[in-house]
C-alpha cells in the first residue's frame, strides 16, 4: 500500500514538468506558433531559479520561492522572447530558432555550473544548494510530492479558462487556426497575438523550470531537464492542444517514466522500453490525426 | 443565350465543312463538361485546333480557358465529353499519355529549378539515362531551328523572365511537340518580350506545328492568332477565324452581351441616391510592398443607400480599392473617410472571412474581435448566430457544427449576414458569388441590395460585368489603378475596362 502511494508520488512529481511545459507548448501550438523550445525555455527558467535561490539573503524567508518563480517566468519569456523577436522581424522560422536556442540554453548551463554560478568548492559542476526559503513546501507530507503540483494544476485550469472564454484566447485560437481570416474579418493584430502567445508560452516554460529547480533538485547542474519540454510536445498534442486534457496526459508520461525507473529495478526491463513507449504513442496519435484529415477531405 | 449560340453552331459546322478532310485537325474537345464539386467549371464546352494554326482561346478569369487545356493536357479528366488528336480518339489518364500524343503545354507559372542549368531543366522529367552532352547538343539545334535563342547552360537564376519563357517552350517541345499550349505565356512578361515571343510562336507553327495560346488579352489574340475561340462560364460561347473578329465583338463574347442573371428584380431600376457621404477617397494612390502604384489618384464618393459597382479587369487595382474602402489596407497617399466599422465580404471567403475549423458561432464572434476586451459575451453570441442563421437562412444544423462543413453557398449566406448585420452603414463585396451556384449566387445578391434599400453605402466588385450591372446604381471603371465613371452602357464600360476609351 505504502509502495503504491509513493508511486503515486513519484508519479505526481515527474507529471508536474510534463504539465506546465506541456501548456507551454499547448498555447504556442493553438497560436499557430511551432515553439519546439520549451526545453531551452525551462532550463532558462531554471537557471534564472537557481540564481535568485543561490544569491538572496536568507533574511527574505519565504518570499526567495515566489521571486524565484517569477524570475523563472521572466527568464523563460525573454528566451522565447529573442524566437518571436527573430520571427516577426526577419521571418525565421521559429522550429528552427528554438531548436537552437536549446541547445545555447544547453551549453549555457554547462558553462554557468562550471564558471560564475559553480557551488564555492568547485568540484562539482553545479551550484550550491538554493536557500531554504526558496524550497517549494512539501504537499503530502513524507513524500517528495511538493505544491509545484497544484501550481501546475491551477495554471492548467487558468489556461483554459482564458482560451476559451476571454476575449485575449479567443484571439490567440483564431490567430493559429487562420491567421489570414483572423486579420481580415476579425481586424485582429495577428502578430502582435501571436508574438504575445509564444512569450506567454515561454514564460510558462520558465516555471516550470524554476518548480522543478525549487521543489525537486534544489540545485542547478547539467542535464536539468532530461527533455521535459521535448516530450512537453507530446503530452500537449496527446491532449488535443486542451489545457485540461494536458493534465492528464502529463500524469500519463509521469507515469510511463516512473514506472520505467521501477520496472528496471525490480524485473529487470530495459527503463529505455518507456521511450519506445512514448514514441508508439505519439506516432499512432499522428497517425490518427491525419487519418481524420484524410476522411474529412475525401468527404467533400 | 440563344444568339451567340446559335451563332457559336453555326461556326462550329462552318469548320467542319472546311475540315471535312478529319486530317486538318490537330486538336479537337468535343462537348467537355468538368465539375469540382458543386461548381461546373466547365459545361458542354466544345474547341476545335486546326493544324499549323496559331488558335487564341479568350476568356475571362475564371471562364474555364485553363481548365479546358488541362483536360486536353491529360491533367484533368473531364466528366464527359470527348477528346482527338489528328483525328484519333483520345483518353488521357496522366501527361505522360498526352506528351505521347504530341502534345505540350508550358504552364502560367514557371516550373524551372533556379539552380539547374538549361540542359538539366528540360532534361528533367525525361526517360532513360542522361547524357549531358547529348542533351546539350540536341537543345541547341532545337534552339537554333526555332529560332528560340538560349545558351544551354546557362543557369536558370540568371535569366531574365522572357528568356525563362524560351526554356519552358523549349522543354515542351524537346519531346516531339506537335500541339503546344501556352497558358497566358505573356503575363510575367515585359510588353517588348511578349511581343518578342508572340512572333515567334508564330514562326513555331510553320512546319506544322499547331499552337494554342490561352489569353485574356484581345489585341494579342486578333494579331497573332488565326483562329480564336471564345470561353465564357466554361461555354464556348464564339469560335471563328480571327480576320472575321472584331475587338468589340469579342468584348461582348467574353463579357456576356445580354443578362444571364435570373434573379427576378435584376433591373429594377438603378436608384439616384440622394443619401449622405458614407465612404470617401480624395486622391487616394495605394502602392504595393515591392512599390508598384495600384491605384493612382482615385477619388470617390459613395452615398448611403447606393450601390457602386467597380469594373476591371483582374489586376487594376480593384483588390486595393476594395480593401482601402473596407479599411482593411492603408492609402499610401490621400485622404480616405470611412464609417469605423465597415462590412467586408472579400473573394477567398475561405481564406479571409471564414475559420473553417471554427464553429459558426465562433466566426460570428470573429467580428470585432480585434477590439473586444476581457470576458467573451458567449450567451449573446450564441443568440446573435442562431438569429443569423435563420434570417439569412443559412442551412446549418445548429451554431455548433464546424464553417467548413457548410456548402460555399451557405457559408457565403453566413459571411454576408456577419458583415451586414456587425455595420449596418457600409458594405464591400468582392466578387460575391464566386464559386456559387446560380440559385446561392442569386440570394447572395438579394441580400446585397436588401443592404442598399435599407439605406447601407454599398460597393461591389465582379469580374462579370453582367452581376455588376445587374446589382449596381452606377458604375465606377478601374483601368490601370485609374477611376473614371462610367455610363451603365455594356459596350462603353467594356471598352473603358480595356482602356480603349481614347479611341
Amino acid at each position: 500500500m505504502t509502495e503504491t502511494l509513493a508511486f503515486v508520488m513519484d508519479m505526481l512529481v515527474h507529471a508536474t514538468p510534463l504539465i506546465v511545459a506541456g501548456l507551454a507548448v499547448a498555447i504556442a501550438f493553438r497560436a499557430g506558433i511551432w515553439n519546439i523550445g520549451a526545453d531551452g525555455q525551462l532550463i532558462a527558467g531554471a537557471t534564472a531559479a537557481a540564481w535568485i535561490g543561490v544569491s538572496t539573503s536568507t533574511e527574505i524567508g519565504w518570499l526567495a520561492l515566489p521571486l524565484a518563480l517569477i524570475a523563472g517566468a521572466i527568464a523563460g519569456g525573454a528566451w522565447a522572447a529573442i524566437a518571436a523577436w527573430l520571427r516577426s522581424r526577419f521571418g525565421v522560422l521559429e522550429v528552427i530558432s528554438t531548436i537552437m536556442l536549446n541547445f545555447i540554453a544547453i551549453y549555457g548551463v554547462s558553462y554557468l555550473v562550471r564558471g560564475p554560478l559553480q557551488e564555492p568548492t568547485h568540484v562539482y559542476p553545479q551550484t550550491s544548494s538554493i536557500v531554504t526559503g526558496a524550497h517549494m513546501p512539501t504537499l503530502v507530507a513524507g513524500t517528495r510530492l511538493h505544491w509545484g503540483f497544484v501550481i501546475a494544476l491551477v495554471l492548467a485550469v487558468t489556461a483554459w479558462w482564458v482560451m476559451r472564454y476571454s476575449a485575449a484566447g479567443f484571439r490567440i485560437r483564431a490567430s493559429g487556426a487562420n491567421p489570414f481570416a483572423a486579420r481580415s474579418a476579425g481586424l485582429i493584430n495577428v502578430s502582435r497575438v501571436t508574438s504575445v502567445a509564444f512569450i506567454v508560452s515561454g514564460a510558462i516554460a520558465g516555471i516550470a523550470g524554476a518548480i522543478e529547480v525549487s521543489g525537486v533538485t534544489f540545485a542547478l547542474y547539467e542535464n536539468i531537464s532530461p527533455g521535459y519540454g521535448y516530450t512537453a510536445i507530446a503530452v500537449a498534442l496527446l491532449a488535443g492542444l486542451n489545457p485540461l486534457g494536458v493534465i492528464g496526459t502529463g500524469i500519463l508520461f509521469g507515469a510511463l517514466e516512473t514506472a520505467a525507473g521501477t520496472m528496471q529495478r525490480n524485473i529487470g526491463v530495459p527503463a529505455t522500453t518507456a521511450s519506445v513507449i512514448e514514441a508508439v504513442v505519439i506516432l499512432a496519435v499522428i497517425a490518427v490525426a491525419q487519418l481524420r484529415v484524410h476522411r474529412a477531405t475525401s468527404v467533400a | 443565350m440563344p444568339p451567340i449560340a446559335s451563332v457559336c453552331r453555326g461556326l462550329l459546322s462552318r469548320h467542319q465543312q472546311v475540315s471535312d478532310d478529319v486530317s486538318d485537325v490537330a486538336l479537337q474537345l468535343a462537348s467537355i463538361t468538368k465539375r469540382f464539386g458543386r461548381v461546373a467549371a466547365l459545361s458542354s464546352a466544345a474547341f476545335l485546333a486546326r493544324r499549323g494554326t496559331v488558335h487564341a482561346l479568350l476568356g475571362e478569369n475564371g471562364a474555364g480557358k485553363t481548365t479546358l487545356m488541362r483536360i486536353a493536357f491529360g491533367m484533368l479528366r473531364p466528366d464527359s465529353g470527348s477528346i482527338s488528336v489528328n483525328g484519333v480518339g483520345q483518353s488521357f489518364a496522366s501527361p505522360a499519355d498526352a506528351i505521347d500524343a504530341g502534345i505540350g503545354m508550358v504552364h502560367q507559372h514557371f516550373t524551372l529549378v533556379p539552380a539547374m542549368t538549361v540542359t538539366e531543366n528540360i532534361a528533367l522529367g525525361g526517360r532513360g539515362i542522361f547524357r549531358p552532352t547529348r542533351t546539350r547538343d540536341a537543345i541547341s539545334a532545337l534552339a537554333e531551328k526555332t529560332g528560340l535563342a538560349i545558351d544551354p547552360d546557362a543557369r536558370i537564376e540568371d535569366l531574365s523572365a522572357g528568356a525563362q519563357q524560351r526554356v519552358e517552350i523549349l522543354k515542351a517541345l524537346a519531346r516531339d511537340t506537335r500541339i503546344l499550349i501556352l497558358d497566358e505565356p505573356t503575363a510575367v512578361l515585359t510588353p517588348l518580350e511578349a511581343r518578342e515571343l508572340l512572333r515567334k510562336t508564330r514562326e513555331l507553327i510553320s512546319d506544322g506545328r499547331t499552337a494554342i495560346l490561352i489569353t485574356h488579352k484581345i489585341r494579342d489574340a486578333l494579331e497573332f492568332a488565326d483562329d480564336i475561340t471564345v470561353l465564357r462560364r466554361g461555354t464556348t460561347v464564339w469560335t471563328g477565324s480571327a480576320s472575321n473578329a472584331t475587338e468589340a465583338g469579342l468584348v461582348s463574347a467574353m463579357l456576356g452581351g445580354e443578362s444571364a442573371l435570373d434573379d427576378s428584380d435584376a433591373h429594377s431600376g438603378a436608384i439616384v441616391s440622394n443619401g449622405a457621404v458614407v465612404m470617401s477617397l480624395r486622391n487616394v494612390s495605394v502602392r504595393d510592398e515591392i512599390d508598384v502604384e495600384r491605384l493612382s489618384s482615385v477619388t470617390l464618393s459613395i452615398h448611403a443607400g447606393e450601390i457602386v459597382g467597380i469594373a476591371a479587369v483582374e489586376g487594376n487595382g480593384q483588390r486595393e480599392l476594395l480593401r482601402v474602402l473596407a479599411g482593411r489596407v492603408g492609402a499610401t497617399v490621400g485622404e480616405v473617410t470611412i464609417p469605423p466599422v465597415v462590412g467586408f465580404i472579400p473573394e477567398d471567403r475561405q481564406r479571409d472571412a471564414l475559420i473553417r475549423d471554427f464553429t459558426v458561432r465562433d466566426n460570428v464572434a470573429l467580428l470585432g474581435a480585434g477590439a473586444r476586451n476581457g470576458v467573451m459575451p458567449w450567451s449573446d453570441i450564441r443568440a446573435d448566430a442562431r438569429e443569423l442563421l435563420h434570417d439569412y437562412d443559412v442551412r446549418a444544423s445548429g451554431d455548433t457544427v464546424r464553417a467548413g462543413t457548410l456548402s460555399g453557398g451557405n457559408q457565403q449566406k453566413l459571411v454576408v449576414g456577419r458583415e451586414i448585420e456587425g455595420s449596418h452603414t457600409a458594405l464591400v463585396a468582392e466578387n460575391p458569388s464566386r464559386g456559387l451556384d446560380v440559385q446561392a449566387a442569386a440570394a447572395i445578391r438579394v441580400r446585397i441590395r436588401a443592404a442598399r434599400t435599407a439605406g447601407m453605402a454599398v460597393v461591389i466588385y465582379s469580374p462579370d460585368l453582367d452581376e455588376v450591372l445587374a446589382l449596381a446604381d452606377r458604375v465606377v471603371v478601374l483601368c490601370a489603378g485609374k477611376a473614371s465613371e462610367a455610363p451603365m452602357e455594356y459596350e462603353a464600360i467594356g471598352r473603358a475596362m480595356l482602356g480603349l476609351s481614347g479611341r
